[in-house]
């Protein structure tokens, strides 16, 4: 199942709780976005990026995501904008940028 | 067979336990709640009790051990008593919000400081708020049967809540009266297997304890709240059963000798009988005064609070327990609350003593009933009147 597909928190209605709160479906936390919490958010220069992989080994949400040709890509939905990343990459390749309201 | 046996409290309470086949038991030893784990102790080294026994190095690793325990679906047991229950309380509140129907005796006893290890109801106060259901009792049969009590209705599918079980330290814990003790047959009749839908298994998985923000919280918690309420039919149900199993019966608010009274007197725990004792004798001088035992204190019995009240111009309330720069005593105050809402009510006076061990005796209550119908009928201003005070006149009472 995607995160997408879960029901979200503020969409449960008091009468619907599950007992105790428990949590029932493995892995709902992803469904929280967490991204709108970020006032900085990184960029990753492709053209200086060796694919060494430490902004993902170092990321404290796993919001950094292998994808095409061993590169990688911050999952923004994720993403807290703290800057980890920035600052472990040895080739100075991840940038990070103030937020700006779309 | 149904078997009479001499048992102070506290070895009530671990027979109960036992009889309950629990599956986890931690606890901590504090005194006057001591004979109840040390008695368990052994039970389990025995083999008399196949339950896993932990002994933690504090209440508050008692009450997380338990949960850990209630949350793979273990039937747990714990006990506690003041000092004891204010170190575990951050960890009692999170079994009443997970809904694991543990079960914990509190041998009642005064908070520190001073450090006292005697009998007051300030331990209990303090908990008043943490979710639980909670009864008090009034002699040793009643501490075993609210604890075994206490597992069928915790575990019940429509209750699913904690249960704290009060009894008052040493004048319960420590004193040996006779009592009867039912058959396993009958134990087994009236408590099913615990079953519990949600427990920790690898092939199931749940997660317990999840992180509340701000768009969840005050849902889950008002769900809580509705269900403590709702958990009232549940109660009364299994005590219904009880009678018909065991045949004792209980109720929430316990009249004595209340037809035709015009005054009553309130209290919780043991001193309920002490109240009975003094309005028998009121009763042969012609006085129409009866007592109320309020077990059941979560959830709150305001409907029958309401019922019992009718036609009573004075309810004299009992507090063990004082509510610092607050409205008299927990429990008179919140008599007065549940009762502000009626157009004839009662005049409620509320009495605070037997604080830390202190003996409140026959004469006492005489007062208490003499002197609460002249506060009421002189319509004195009061919030409470604090007893037997060094250095105090009788009679001084304290306004807000």
């Amino acid at each position: 199942m995607a995160w997408k597909d879960y029901t979200l928190p503020h969409e449960v209605p008091w009468n619907e709780v599950e007992l105790g709160a428990i949590v029932t479906t493995p892995g709902s936390a992803s469904v929280k976005k967490t991204g709108d919490w970020r006032t900085e958010r990184p960029y990753i220069d492709k053209e200086k990026c060796i694919r060494c992989g430490l902004c993902w080994l170092h990321c404290p949400d796993a919001a950094i995501n292998q994808v095409d040709e061993g590169y990688f890509e911050v999952d923004l939905y994720h993403c807290k904008g703290c800057g980890i990343c920035a600052s472990i990459c040895p080739k100075h390749a991840i940038s990070m940028s103030e937020e700006v309201e779309q | 067979m149904t078997r009479r046996v001499v048992l102070e409290a506290s070895h009530a309470v671990a027979e109960a336990v036992k009889m309950a086949d629990v599956d986890c038991i931690a606890a901590y030893p504090i005194t006057p709640q001591t004979h109840i784990p040390e008695r368990l102790a052994e039970m389990v080294a025995d083999g008399d009790l196949d339950a896993a026994y932990i002994p933690v190095e504090s209440e508050h690793s008692a009450m997380s051990a338990v949960l850990g325990s209630a949350a793979v679906g273990a039937r747990s047991f714990t006990t506690t008593a003041a000092q004891g229950l204010a170190l575990m309380l951050e960890a009692v509140y999170i079994a009443s919000s997970h809904r694991y129907p543990i079960v914990m005796a509190v041998a009642n006893r005064a908070l520190s400081a001073p450090i006292s290890i005697w009998c007051d109801h300030s331990d209990a106060m303090m908990a008043r708020d943490v979710g639980w259901i909670q009864v008090f009792c009034q002699n040793n049969q009643e501490a075993f049967d609210m604890t075994l009590w206490g597992f069928r209705v915790g575990e019940d599918k429509d209750v699913m809540f904690p249960v704290m079980v009060h009894l008052d330290g040493f004048t319960l814990s420590h004193v040996t009266e006779p009592l009867l003790l039912p058959s396993q047959r009958d134990v087994d009749r009236f408590l099913p297997k615990y079953d519990y839908r949600l427990a920790l298994r690898p092939e199931s998985p749940t997660s317990h304890g999840g992180f509340g923000l701000p768009d969840i919280y005050t849902e889950v918690k008002y769900a809580q709240e509705v269900a403590l309420r709702d958990a009232r039919r549940t109660i009364d149900k299994a005590w219904d059963e009880y009678a018909d199993i065991f045949g004792r019966r209980y109720s929430a608010l316990e009249g004595y000798k209340t037809d035709g009274a015009d005054t009553l007197i309130l209290t919780m725990g043991s001193l309920g009988e002490t109240a009975q004792m003094v309005v028998d004798r009121k009763r042969a001088d012609g006085m129409a005064v009866g007592s109320l035992n309020l077990r059941l204190w979560r959830p709150f019995p305001f409907a029958d609070l309401k019922e019992a009240v009718k036609g009573v111009k004075t309810l004299i309330v009992l507090d063990r327990a004082f509510s610092y720069g607050g409205p008299g005593g927990p429990v008179a105050s919140e008599i007065r609350s549940a009762l502000y809402d009626i157009a004839e009510r009662p005049r409620v006076v509320g009495f605070v003593g037997a604080l830390g061990g202190r003996d409140l005796d026959t004469g006492t209550f005489e007062y208490m009933i003499d002197r609460g119908r002249e506060i009421s009928e002189k319509g004195i201003e009061c919030l409470y009147e604090p007893l037997l005070v060094r250095g105090l006149e009788t009679g001084t009472v304290v306004r807000g």
